[in-house]
């Protein structure tokens, strides 16, 4: 069977990039996070990172368990592992996993509710951060662009900022079709034309907490971990790290 | 004061400690993570030239900071924002009696804040009336992630939190500072949540809440809730290092305060020892937003000076000479600030 193994060992790759932290908007595979992956006949052990110890518990135990449930559903793997290291809440964590006892059964009295409710809250905010990603470029092309009339068919077909906002809206359920308004508040509404300038400026500052947020955990990676960068894939570009390129006039 | 090109700035840096976090006061293995943690902040985003050793890192000592605060003349006032992690440390985290010695010793440069817990109970209440009073506090620093027994949190709604705000508004505690940034904290929720400021900010309309590290990793959340909250204001401790490795985001940071709260409610803060302020400083006064950012109006000269020192000299009535004052920005209360100096000012 040992022919079989690289194939699985990629097939578990495959599946890890679907895991996503959840606040950057970036999938594990990409962020480095994955420390390694071992397989052992249909036995499979994969080991987390993250940038710092004090990472937010919620964040980490999310990225663990999506990560033993998409590993999971690999063909061919019978027994699952997914181990996070070096973190404060590793030893929990892990006996959690292990245990099966879900996120209430391991943190105990301090997580009262499930953790959907904070998976649905960033799933609202990377929409709104591709949505600035959007129509931004369009601004900077055209500042007479009316922003509250644009639709979904008045995006460039061919960009990827237009892409990925549309898989964001199908993700959640928002229209995708080319008559559809491409501003949203975060609840999938309308805004008024009035309200068009302050929505678009929220999601200006989503977007900017998102990307700052990637920038800070990738680099704090690389200094927790050297040598960690190989591990890392350059943000997509649909999601540029460095955005705002076009230049455009000046200031006074 | 810091001089440059013909310009004087008044410096206060809102935010240092004086921590000691030695392997000997270390209490457990979290002591040690916290300490590194830090460490690896440093290490991100400071100019090479800037970057200590791990063991100048773990302590520095009063007569060290005394040296990287003031000895080159740059900063003029610095104030203690201590955090306790009894949890983690023997004898803390930040060195209270030493702080508040030294605050002593020098009360033109140093102001010492102390901080409360409300999870301390009762005794806590009566312990805050007596630091208020011992330790002349016109401010304290709230640690809403430490830990205490079997708790790893609290909220500034929790019902015994409002019992301490009403104490510090009693025995004339103005300025309250909030970690919100990087917490440790299992809630079922957001760790980062800031809608806990937004409650009591509303409640306590007499109380400056100052919101360390401008609410990153939540930026957004935090400019929504200051902008509503008149008496919210940004620290840029953790925030401003970014001038350095990532000058465009450092730029769009400053640019979405300045829109969202103005510059009246913006403050400097080194963090040392997280990172000396004289570097700081130095790059904060050279610094501008890039041109091809046209959706921020540039920096100016005031904007820098207030940011720099003025904001927070007013919240701590701290002496300013009289030719390095100005006048506060006639900004609304409530609201987007630079409305037209947005690119979509024209939508």
């Amino acid at each position: 069977m040992t022919a079989v193994l690289p194939d699985l060992a990629a097939a578990v790759r495959a599946a890890l990039t679907t895991v996503v932290d959840p606040e950057l908007d970036e999938p594990v595979t990409d962020l480095g996070f994955v420390r390694s992956i071992s397989v052992t006949g249909d036995v499979v052990e994969v080991h987390l990172r993250l940038p710092t110890s004090f990472c937010a518990p919620n964040f980490a135990w999310l990225m663990v368990s999506d990560a033993h449930d998409a590993v999971s559903a690999v063909p061919g793997v019978a027994r699952v592992v997914v181990e996070l290291d070096d973190h404060h809440d590793s030893d929990l964590i892990n006996r959690g996993m292990a245990a099966g006892v879900g996120y209430r059964g391991t943190f105990g009295h301090e997580a009262e509710d499930s953790l959907d409710e904070l998976r649905a809250i960033f799933a609202r905010k990377a929409h709104t951060a591709a949505m600035e990603r959007a129509v931004t470029p369009l601004l900077r092309t055209d500042p007479a662009v009316d922003v509250a009339a644009l639709t979904v068919g008045d995006l460039p077909a061919g960009e990827r900022t237009t892409a990925a906002l549309l898989r964001r809206r199908a993700a959640l359920g928002l229209p995708v079709d080319d008559g559809a308004p491409v501003l949203l508040h975060p609840d999938g509404t309308r805004p008024a034309p009035a309200e068009a300038p302050l929505v678009l400026r929220r999601a200006r500052s989503v977007r900017i907490s998102v990307d700052g947020n990637a920038h800070f955990c990738r680099g704090l990676l690389r200094t927790r971990y050297p040598g960690s960068g190989t591990d890392q894939t350059p943000r997509p570009e649909d999601r540029p790290l460095i955005p705002l390129t076009v230049s455009k006039g000046s200031h006074p | 004061m810091y001089r440059k090109d013909g310009e004087d700035y008044f410096i206060v840096d809102a935010h240092i400690a004086l921590w000691d976090a030695r392997p000997e006061n270390q209490r457990n293995i979290h002591g040690k993570q916290f300490i590194d943690c830090f460490y690896d902040y440093h290490r991100n985003l400071s100019p090479e030239p800037e970057v200590w050793s791990y063991e100048e890192y773990l302590y520095q000592g009063g007569e060290r900071l005394m040296r990287d605060m003031f000895a080159d003349g740059v900063v003029d006032h610095a104030i203690f924002q201590p955090a306790r992690l009894a949890e983690f440390y023997h004898r803390g985290f930040g060195q209270t009696e030493e702080a508040f010695a030294l605050a002593q010793a020098h009360p033109d440069k140093l102001t010492y804040n102390h901080y409360w817990d409300p999870r301390d109970g009762e005794n806590g209440l009566d312990e805050l009336r007596r630091n208020a009073e011992r330790m002349q506090l016109k401010g304290v620093k709230l640690y809403t992630a430490d830990w205490h027994g079997e708790s790893r949190g609290w909220k500034l709604t929790d019902p015994m939190a409002y019992r301490y705000l009403e104490v510090c508004r009693e025995v004339g505690i103005r300025n309250i500072h909030v970690h919100k940034g990087p917490t440790i904290r299992p809630l079922d929720r957001d760790a980062f949540d800031v809608a806990d400021v937004d409650h009591v900010a509303t409640d306590f309309t007499d109380l400056t809440f100052v919101v360390e590290h401008c609410g990153l990793p939540r930026l957004e959340d935090f400019c929504w809730i200051a902008t509503q909250e008149p008496n919210v204001v940004a620290g840029l401790a953790v925030a401003i290092p970014f001038i350095h490795t990532r000058p465009r985001y450092f730029a769009q940071i400053m640019g979405e305060l300045l829109y969202w709260i103005g510059e009246d409610r913006i403050l400097f803060s080194s963090d040392y020892a997280l990172w000396t302020p004289q570097w700081l400083v130095e790059k904060f006064v050279d610094f501008q937003i890039p041109e091809d950012m046209a959706e921020y109006a540039p920096l100016s000269t005031e904007v820098k000076k207030k940011v720099l020192g003025l904001n927070a000299a007013k919240l701590y009535d701290l002496p300013v000479p009289e030719h390095l004052r100005l006048p506060d920005a006639p900004e609304t209360a409530t609201g987007p600030r630079q409305p037209d100096a947005a690119d979509l000012a024209t939508v």
